[in-house]
């Protein structure tokens, strides 16, 4: 999927699309836009038209050739609008059919079942015959048959098929990392995988599907925007109607091709013709990013997003803490301290333990300990530790251990309390460490914020994004980070329910908000979210919640899908301005070309002194073909967002866009018509 | 909607007595101190109504000072403007017979000094004024068949020329001529 | 020529230091507060006769259906008192009454605030009718435009709400706290400055030169008042206010051209003073003002400038074009009250717009199709509240996020009803003028009471302006005309009719029910990202969706009426 990221077209696209614009003329499948469907219906009446003119001798209807060029320009806007479409869809197109090749139907090796109990038989059976419920065997080498939790086992997978990072991830029953993706190939180990999917409704198949674009439906904005669009193009069938009495009366004859050619140069052909293009892009966009975006809609309600909640931990801040210093209490010497805090540590396997070994310099290993009882970390006691010589050491955080140690009686020493608040207000976070009930220091654990991570939050503030971090740390440390990495806000101490609770607070302001979860209980939150993005490693419940998904896991990957919204959003708007300030230079090259015949005063309406009125309707039926396709690669990339604030950006693509949109036809057809009058 | 309707039907006749009786009223009572009891300032000539004031009248004859052309011929229980487009045909050529008329019965003044208003029809059909201008190129006209001074005639019409403060000079005609009657 | 100028400015400049007081004081009326609440013992009688409960809210579609209702009766009612006319007491002339074709086409122009007149003041109606019905119609059709606003003014200003106010209190307060009293001094003034406002018929006197002339009167003052201040224009006599009882002079004039800007420019600050969005309401305000300047610049110009065909007769034009003008008015004012009467929906005329220049003829055309600078009593901001809803759409993409109106989504069903209405004026105006040009190319003899043949006075191009002012003017409820129009006959009232009241109603439903939609939507707040409404960028937004919108529509017609005119002149 990251391949050919760099361009834009590739010839088997081409080719496929070059097809595809073929077969999408079918008026059934034209009849969805509206506006191209009236082209179409425009360009039938000019193929009788030439027909017409070709077997009779009346001239009433212009020349043959005329009307052949009218025919044929009217059929090529046709083409490049499909064309648009098509290869939009190409890149998903391909997508789809690898991916399908990957679906292919595999062994799966089925854990018979007798009644609740499993037995250790295995039968070997399609995947496609797999239920929900049913448990299957995956060694190394094996491709897993279908989407499922680990129930048993840890093993490294190669999920390239999908995501397509070529590095291994590990998978390992319990815990947030528990799913695997049907598709995708174990490396190693032995895991035993129970079925959470139907056939068929597969990870794979889903996204397929989607990128695909199968059951692309239009979403709301595209929906008002496609009956505006209607509407245009119903005002510009009533001028051309009533036309007909208004010249009759002039005592003007306007020949069906001219009438023809004015209605499809003043209807929005071309964000008509680019509208579904830009859908279809922005889906792809996202795609291109390695997000999957359940449907349009969840993409389009990106750009909407005001509020942005972000976990702390791998998104603002590198991995985990780190231990930075020790801080002894009066009176205890450093060694001990630093003894003390390394063997509290040995059997903690944390980024945070072992880190704490790291910084103290003291090689331990578990095995060369004598009788050591370790205290791994429970909910209730909220401490780890050793009790090893008679000594009992602990470590966590300030009130539990200060608890431990009041209730023995022990007291907290001024010192270490000053230290304690100090590390707090400096973003850290400090453990306590106890032997024997008895506080004997604190070390700092610190967080590091990611490089440039401020400068993207700066960015979404000035695009008007609130920024939310969410963490586990007390509200000090918090705040302390909170202010470094630059969000503007923070939820400390959080609980899976504070997240949910914020979300529900900010929604009742009428905010929209976005967020990133991974984990089981994250799955409401994300739910609840007006875009959650699930990150592919997450749970299964994570990723059915949410509406969209990472698969590369990134979590700053939010801060691309809010652009990626924007852009989609600014290019539709963009496209229809400039679309409709096009008309402009196009009535100045017909409304004179069909009258100046019979009212020579009119002459001075022709202000591009375009060679005749035949070249001057050819050349603006010509301009308002080929700009479809010049303006695929724009669709397709989308029109850049910048955060300028709304009223400076609406400025920029304003005089961009619609001031733009009057100009460049002016000189477009004026071109055309002179290289036509060459050969003429 | 019959709750509507009733309340409509009883809204509608409390509006007719405020707006079609009370207030109509209020105006009449309070035009009544106005000249005629409010029901236009008419001119009087010896005790006779000889018209009103602000209703333009026709003056064909060659001693009095024209009015300009009007679609009703000045019949004031009307009132309309020709409404004839500036690029008509028909109407470019009752112009220029206007002008040639006026030309008949002013022989000493050039083309290029006719205002264009004394051959263009008012709005009203009932325009009682005139320019300054329009009044002065008559005074040959009127001078020699009344047998007056231009000089005086000119002093006539400066002094029946109402300067406004923004509005453009006029001069009522029906006022120009009765004082021009009164001149001896 | 620089008096003429001068004077336009300063009853400009009047009208605004006098609407931006009112503004304030219209805010005070709508949010029940302030001095006109003095108001309230008459209106609490009011409500008492007709029982109505002023404390009740009505969501927007009983708001609707309660003023539909009471525009229905009026309808009724205007029709059988025009029709039998004739037989009603206070008939000092004597005049008949209407066929049914023409009581149709006047109960509904005035019930709708256009005033169209296919007939005249003078013959047409009697002293009863013209009270008890025009004049009546004249007050309670301008009540009910700012009624409809001030409902819309109600949705913007509230978070979240399904009620938009009570159409009955909305209404009596635009009439006693607004209408009436500022009626009042208007029609006083009037009346010291020479428009009778007596009950006596008409005169007959004998002229200096010796002819007899009757002279129509009546009480004019009090329509003159109204007929401005509820941007109705239909006037007493038929020439309306060129006729000199019902515009005496240039200080009348003033009064009458001020009267007719007040409510709707009062009705713009009056949406920044209600709304707390004072901001928004200068940019709309500005956005108005570049409007009236566009079409007012080159319509002064042109009239000052006289006709190029009157020109080549060798004849001088010291006071410019005045075929159709008044002397006490001249050229310059009378430009000036062209394009303000077409601007604002009044309709009310100083001079012949038949016989104005061309370029003015299509200024005065692009007026009455925008419809919106300043626009008529309350409905000239819900015509531009549509724009709005447009512009809002497009640029809310171009910055994006998905459209939004003050805090509220804009999506398909919005867009759906302004899609609607943007093309019934379009369908109205050249469908009907298609038709009848086709009467009068293709079936110019048939056998009507006035075949096709007689209805143009002016031949070629001008002549094709006649039919298209005429539409254009019905559909805008405008009431201004190329008045050499045949009209009184049965085809011009019946579709004049028909374009006047679908021109009328559907533009006020289709903005109250937007407003009334979007206000039961759930409310955003604003953010550094959200599309400000009240910036420059947008207004300026907002006048290119008006620009291209009507440019676009009406670009050919207008092409083949008056541009062709204006550049056949300049070539003869």
């Amino acid at each position: 999927m990251k391949s050919n990221q760099t361009r834009i077209f590739n010839k088997s696209h081409l080719k496929w699309a070059m097809k595809q614009s073929l077969v999408k003329l079918n008026p059934a499948t034209m009849m969805r836009n509206p506006v191209m469907f009236t082209v179409q219906i425009g360009t039938l009446i000019m193929f009788f038209v030439v027909v017409y003119t070709f077997l009779s001798d009346h001239h009433d209807q212009g020349s043959v050739w005329y009307n052949l060029s009218v025919f044929l320009i009217l059929f090529a806007t046709l083409l490049f609008a499909n064309f648009a479409e098509a290869i939009a869809e190409a890149r998903g197109k391909a997508q789809a059919d690898t991916l399908r090749k990957t679906r292919k139907d595999t062994t799966a090796k089925k854990v018979v079942a007798i009644g609740e109990i499993y037995a250790d038989e295995i039968k070997e059976m399609p995947s496609s015959l797999l239920q929900i419920g049913d448990r299957f065997i995956c060694v190394a080498g094996d491709i897993i048959p279908m989407d499922g939790e680990i129930i048993k086992g840890i093993a490294t997978i190669d999920e390239s098929a999908i995501t397509g990072e070529s590095a291994p991830v590990i998978r390992e029953s319990g815990g947030d990392k528990s799913s695997v993706t049907g598709g995708t190939k174990v490396l190693s180990d032995r895991i035993v995988v129970q079925v959470t999917t139907e056939p068929g409704q597969t990870f794979l198949d889903k996204m397929i599907a989607l990128v695909e674009g199968a059951n692309r439906q239009k979403t709301p904005n595209e929906i008002a925007l496609t009956i505006l669009l209607a509407a245009f193009t119903l005002l510009f069938l009533i001028v051309c109607v009533t036309l007909k009495p208004f010249a009759d009366y002039a005592q003007t004859p306007i020949t069906i091709a001219a009438f023809i050619s004015l209605f499809v140069c003043l209807i929005p052909t071309t964000i008509g013709g680019l509208l579904s293009a830009i859908g279809i892009a922005g889906m792809d966009r996202a795609l291109r990013a390695n997000i999957i975006a359940k449907s349009g809609k969840a993409v389009e309600t990106a750009g909407d997003v005001d509020v942005l909640l972000l976990d702390k931990t791998g998104t603002i801040t590198i991995g985990n803490r780190k231990a930075t210093k020790f801080h002894p209490a009066p009176g205890v010497s450093i060694s001990t301290l630093v003894n003390a805090a390394a063997l509290s540590s040995v059997a903690d396997d944390t980024p945070e333990g072992k880190s704490i070994i790291e910084l103290s310099g003291i090689s331990l290993s578990a095995t060369e300990l004598k009788d050591p009882v370790f205290i791994s970390f429970t909910a209730q006691t909220r401490t780890s530790g050793i009790d090893i010589d008679g000594k009992r050491i602990r470590k966590g955080a300030f009130d539990t251990i200060c608890k431990l140690a009041q209730h023995a009686g022990n007291t907290v020493p001024d010192q270490t309390k000053k230290e304690v608040e100090e590390i707090a207000t400096n973003g850290g976070t400090p453990l306590l460490v106890s032997e024997n009930e008895k506080i004997i220091g604190v070390v700092e654990m610190q967080d590091i914020i990611k490089p440039g991570i401020r400068e993207r939050f700066q960015r979404l503030h000035r695009m008007g994004v609130k920024t939310v971090m969410v963490t586990g740390d007390n509200p000090l440390t918090a705040k302390y980070i909170a202010n470094a990495a630059g969000v503007d806000d923070f939820i400390a101490e959080a609980k899976p329910e504070d997240k949910m609770n914020y979300i529900r607070r900010e929604q009742a302001e009428g905010k929209l908000v976005a967020m990133m979860g991974d984990g089981t209980n994250d799955a409401p939150a994300l739910a609840q979210a007006d875009v959650g993005v699930a990150m592919n490693s997450g749970t299964q419940a994570a990723k059915e919640a949410g509406n969209m998904v990472d698969l590369d896991n990134d979590p700053t990957k939010l801060i691309e899908i809010v652009e990626i919204g924007k852009q989609l959003l600014i290019t539709r708007g963009t496209l229809t301005t400039f679309s409709i300030a096009n008309d402009v230079a196009k009535y100045f090259a017909i409304v004179p070309a069909l009258f100046i015949s019979s009212i020579p005063a009119l002459q001075a309406l022709n202000i591009m002194k375009l060679e005749s009125p035949a070249s001057a309707i050819l050349s603006a039926v010509i301009f308002n073909a080929i700009i479809i396709p010049l303006l695929i690669p724009l669709a397709l990339k989308g029109v850049q967002y910048k955060p300028i604030g709304a009223s400076a950006l609406l400025r920029r693509n304003l005089l961009l866009f619609g001031m733009g949109g009057v100009i460049v036809p002016f000189i477009g057809i004026k071109l055309i018509d002179m290289l036509l009058s060459v050969i003429m | 909607m019959k709750r509507n309707l009733f309340i409509s039907l009883r809204l509608t006749l409390v509006m007719l007595v405020l707006l079609a009786v009370i207030y109509p009223l209020i105006i009449a009572a309070a035009g009544y101190f106005t000249s005629n009891k409010g029901n236009g300032k008419q001119v009087i000539v010896n005790g006779k109504v000889v018209g009103y004031e602000l209703i333009g009248q026709r003056f064909t004859d060659d001693k009095y000072f024209q009015g300009r052309p009007s679609a009703v011929d000045y019949h004031a229980d009307g009132s309309a403007g020709s409404n004839k487009g500036p690029s008509n045909p028909d109407y470019l050529k009752t112009v220029s017979e206007r002008i040639d008329s006026f030309i008949v019965h002013n022989k000493t003044i050039e083309r290029k000094d006719i205002p264009a208003e004394l051959v263009t029809a008012s709005g009203s059909g009932l325009d009682p004024h005139i320019s300054p201008s329009s009044a002065f190129v008559q005074v040959p006209r009127i001078a020699s068949v009344r047998n007056l001074s231009e000089e005086k005639l000119k002093q006539l019409i400066q002094a029946h020329t109402e300067h406004g403060l923004l509005s453009p000079e006029k001069i009522n005609v029906l006022q120009l001529n009765i004082a021009l009657d009164d001149l001896k | 020529m620089n008096e003429q100028i001068t004077g336009i400015i300063l009853i400009f400049l009047s009208a605004i230091l006098l609407a931006y007081p009112l503004g304030k004081y219209f805010a005070g009326v709508f949010s029940g507060t302030g001095i006109s609440s003095i108001m309230l013992p008459l209106e609490g009688l009011i409500y008492k006769i007709s029982g109505i409960d002023p404390a009740k809210e009505m969501d927007w579609k009983s708001f609707l259906k309660a003023m539909l209702t009471i525009n229905m009766l009026w309808f009724i009612y205007a029709f059988f008192m025009l029709i039998f006319q004739g037989y009603l007491p206070f008939n000092p002339d004597g005049n008949a009454g209407q066929s049914p074709d023409l009581a149709f086409n006047t109960a509904i122009s005035f019930l709708v605030n256009c005033d169209l007149q296919h007939y005249s003041g003078e013959s047409g109606v009697t002293y009863l009718t013209q009270i008890f019905v025009l004049c009546f119609l004249q007050f309670v059709s301008a009540a009910t435009g700012i009624a409809a606003l001030v409902a819309v003014f109600k949705a913007l200003k509230e978070k979240t709400t399904s009620t938009l106010g009570n159409f009955w209190v909305l209404f009596t307060r635009a009439i006693t706290r607004i209408l009436l009293p500022i009626s009042i001094i208007t029609a006083i003034l009037l009346a010291y400055n020479g428009t009778p406002s007596g009950f006596e018929g008409k005169d007959t006197i004998t002229t200096l030169q010796g002819d007899s002339v009757s002279v129509s009167r009546g009480p004019v003052a009090a329509m003159v008042a109204i007929k401005h201040l509820g941007t109705n224009g239909g006037g007493w006599f038929g020439t309306n206010s060129a006729h000199p009882f019902e515009n005496p002079n240039y200080f009348t004039a003033a009064i009458e051209l001020i009267a007719q800007m007040i409510i709707p420019i009062a009705m713009i600050f009056a949406l920044g003073f209600y709304l707390g969005k004072r901001k928004l309401s200068m940019v709309i305000f500005g956005v108005m003002t570049t409007g009236l300047l566009l079409l007012l610049i080159p319509t002064i110009v042109s009239e000052l400038n006289g006709n190029p065909a009157i020109e080549k007769l060798g004849i001088a034009q010291p006071s410019g074009a005045m075929e159709g003008k008044e002397v006490r008015f001249g050229s310059g004012l009378s430009a000036y009250w062209s394009i303000v009467t077409t601007i604002i929906s009044t309709g009310s005329v100083n001079s012949m717009h038949d016989s104005s220049m061309p370029l003015s003829g299509l200024m005065q055309l692009l007026g009455m199709m925008v419809n919106a600078f300043y626009g008529g009593c309350g409905v000239g901001i819900l015509n531009y509240f549509i724009y709005i809803i447009i512009a809002v759409f497009i640029s809310g993409l171009m910055v994006g996020r998905t459209p939004e109106f003050m805090g509220h989504k804009v999506e398909a069903r919005e867009i759906k009803i302004v899609a609607l209405v943007t093309l019934l004026s379009s369908i109205l105006i050249k469908g009907f003028t298609a038709y009848a040009a086709f009467l009068v190319t293709h079936d110019p003899d048939n056998g009507w009471v006035v075949p096709p043949s007689l209805w143009l006075n002016n031949p070629g191009a001008h002549g094709f302006t006649e039919i298209l002012y005429e539409f254009t003017s019905a559909n805008a409820n405008n009431g201004s005309g190329f008045e050499g129009l045949g009209d009184n006959n049965f085809f011009w009232n019946i579709t004049t009719g028909i374009s006047l009241l679908l021109g009328r109603f559907l533009p006020i439903i289709a903005p109250v029910a937007i407003a009334g939609l979007l206000a039961k939507k759930k409310y955003i707040p604003e953010s550094p990202g959200t599309l400000r409404v009240d910036s420059v960028t947008f207004g300026a937004m907002t006048f290119g969706i008006i620009l291209i919108i009507n440019a676009l529509s009406f670009f050919p017609a207008l092409a083949l009426g008056p541009l062709t005119e204006y550049f056949s002149l300049d070539l003869k």
